[in-house]
């Protein structure tokens, strides 16, 4: 059965890294919002998701990151993730959001180009 | 002393070695056989043909390079052996053993002996002649069966061998060899370069430029990946050597066995046809033909071949065949040709039979005909893993995602496709849940699950069936940032682009979505 969701914000200087756990669909959306408005509250040039932890996105969770990019492009902020499988790599692709958001491939590699 | 001068070689100067052979004193009572060659505006020629008997070498007076031999050979009487107005041959009698003159009776004599002689001097060098010229014709032919059995090592011994499809060709010259070749490269990213070619002519030079052609285009497959850039260089390569008049039309296609995308580009060959459910394309591309001018680009196409569709490759020699009243069999006849029903499995095998009735008994083949074809086999009926039910409950999903993830691990699907496998699943799942039993927990969902070596499929079905469904946007990111489209949507572009096919089907009560997924093999 799905794993239970978490969203944890660690500010840094100049920008601030959202660490998901479990799964990412419908029902977790006040839960990653909240985060999301957290992680901007310190206004960060850029806000990253951390998605290492994450096991499962489904359409309604793709739904939810697409909400986060909107925010983020009304914002003027930049948006960044890491730690994707191959697998929602490719989901990133085939849904075009790899033309709105930078993907890095882990933390070390989103810090230095932020 | 009796000499035999025959003139076998009378047009060609005589060596000084045969003119000294010629001219050496012989013992007495002795003949020989002395090749002597007598130029054709040498007087004497004129005078012998003029004044037929026999000559009395001594008493003729003419500048003559002939006579002067004769006289110093010894020679006293020439007595030409003519056939039909031309000589071809001298009998020349030296001194009698008596020393005594000859007389008016040995004269008439030898000139009686003459008429009768130079008739069957004649047939016997006719015989000889034909001989030598059968003995020539042997050696040619021999040197032509030597010629074929090595071209034909030169094509592919064996058809490519591949799980899921079936490969033939066919290769008959009109001559001893040919101007067509085909040819299959395996590479090493486990595509095949699939090459037929046509060398302008026939024949021995054709099957030069053919040899040529064939070993041009291995070494560039080797080191350019895309059928334009093969045919680019080859073309480079083969302009500078290429007899005049003569040119290579060239089709080359890049077929990958696991996808069943087939990549070509074309040099001036006939196009390509594809038998498709839809019925028979040609698969066109622009090129000039190879061996003509420098620096030509070569159109690339692409189409995927699915399951049960197949192509074939062929040169000019079917299409430009004629009948006995003139006609030709044409591209219209081919076209058509392969649309009938019986025409199927065995292609080739079929359009040569065609052939042959076409042209009829007695054809003597006016040019190469070569036949490659591929077949991408239908995929075989799967056979059923397992099916279940699942309650129409919110995240229900997983468990229909797990259950097939671990059927689709036990029939060895690769894990990149399980990946989509379970996405897929996931999404129809909910779909069904959702609009099709609206979450209602007594409503469930229906499963089946099958599996061949050649796919594996999932059959979700609701109870969604009778109504009409809503038609589907399609997602528009751009629309969905600036807050003109529903962030969500995603579920049915996300199944279908996880998928290698999907089909629905509906009756009063249910709806089915089936999710079908090529079986690649390995891990990719």
């Amino acid at each position: 059965m799905s794993q239970k969701f978490q969203a944890q914000v660690r500010q840094q200087p100049n920008r601030a890294t959202i660490d998901l756990e479990g799964e990412i669909n419908g029902a977790v959306d006040e839960a990653l919002n909240t985060a999301y408005s957290l992680a901007e509250s310190q206004n960060p040039a850029v806000i990253i998701l951390n998605f290492n932890q994450v096991s499962y996105i489904n359409s309604t969770g793709i739904a939810l990151i697409v909400g986060l990019m909107a925010r983020s492009r009304k914002a003027h902020r930049q948006l960044a993730v890491y730690g994707l499988s191959d697998h929602y790599k490719e989901i990133f692709q085939i849904t075009r959001l790899v033309d709105f958001l930078t993907i890095y491939e882990d933390e070390t590699a989103a810090a230095a180009s932020n | 002393m009796e000499w035999i001068n025959k003139l076998l070689n009378k047009n060609k100067p005589a060596s000084p070695v045969q003119a000294e052979q010629a001219l050496k004193p012989l013992p007495a009572a002795q003949a020989i056989t002395l090749e002597m060659d007598i130029a054709p505006n040498d007087p004497f020629l004129a005078y012998i043909l003029h004044s037929p008997g026999v000559v009395e070498v001594d008493k003729l007076k003419l500048e003559s390079p002939t006579v002067s031999q004769l006289r110093s050979a010894g020679v006293r009487l020439a007595v030409p052996l003519v056939s039909q107005g031309e000589l071809i041959g001298l009998l020349n009698l030296g001194p009698r053993l008596s020393e005594a003159d000859y007389s008016s009776d040995d004269l008439h004599l030898l000139a009686n002996l003459a008429t009768q002689a130079a008739p069957a001097l004649r047939v016997a060098q006719l015989a000889r002649q034909q001989q030598i010229e059968a003995a020539l014709r042997e050696r040619m032919e021999q040197e032509l069966r030597v010629a074929r059995v090595i071209q034909q090592t030169l094509l592919p011994k064996e058809v490519p061998d591949l799980p899921g499809w079936k490969m033939a060709a066919y290769w008959q010259p009109a001559r001893a060899v040919s101007g067509d070749f085909y040819d299959f490269i395996y590479l090493p990213d486990g595509k095949i370069a699939i090459i037929v070619g046509d060398v302008t002519d026939k024949g021995v030079p054709a099957a030069l430029v053919m040899a040529t052609t064939r070993s041009v285009l291995r070494s560039v497959v080797e080191r350019h990946t895309t059928p334009g850039d093969v045919l680019t260089t080859a073309n480079n390569l083969l302009c500078p050597d290429m007899p005049p008049k003569m040119f290579v039309t060239c089709l080359y296609a890049l077929l990958d066995p696991k996808t069943g995308l087939v990549r070509y580009a074309n040099a001036g060959h006939n196009a390509p046809y594809r038998r498709t459910a839809e019925g028979i394309q040609e698969m066109r591309a622009r090129g000039m033909p190879l061996g003509l001018m420098p620096d030509m680009a070569y159109e690339e196409k692409e189409v995927c071949l699915l399951p049960g569709e197949d192509v074939v490759l062929y040169s000019d020699g079917l299409v430009e065949a004629h009948n006995p009243q003139g006609e030709m069999f044409g591209f219209p006849r081919m076209r058509e040709l392969l649309t009938i029903p019986g025409c199927g499995n065995e292609l080739i095998a079929c359009l040569v039979d065609e052939l042959k009735a076409f042209t009829g008994p007695g054809w003597e083949q006016e040019d190469d005909v070569t036949f490659v074809t591929l077949e991408r086999l239908p995929l075989a009926d799967p056979d059923l893993l397992a099916e279940f039910d699942i309650s129409s409950q919110p995240g229900n999903e997983h468990l229909a995602m797990e259950q097939v993830n671990e059927l689709a691990l036990a029939v060895g699907v690769n894990p990149k496709q399980i990946e989509r496998i379970k996405t897929a699943v996931a999404e129809s799942t909910m779909n069904a849940m959702e609009h099709g039993n609206q979450y209602n927990p007594e409503r469930q969902v229906h499963l089946r699950v099958l599996s061949s070596s050649q796919k594996f499929v999932v059959q979700v079905t609701d109870h969604g069936g009778g109504k009409p469904i809503a038609p589907q946007v399609e997602p528009d990111l751009e629309a969905k940032l600036a807050g003109l489209q529903s962030p969500r949507g995603w579920g049915l572009f996300l199944i279908k682009n996880m998928v290698d096919e999907m089909n629905v089907r509906e009756d009063a009560e249910h709806h089915t979505i089936e999710l079908v997924f090529h079986q690649t093999g390995g891990v990719e």
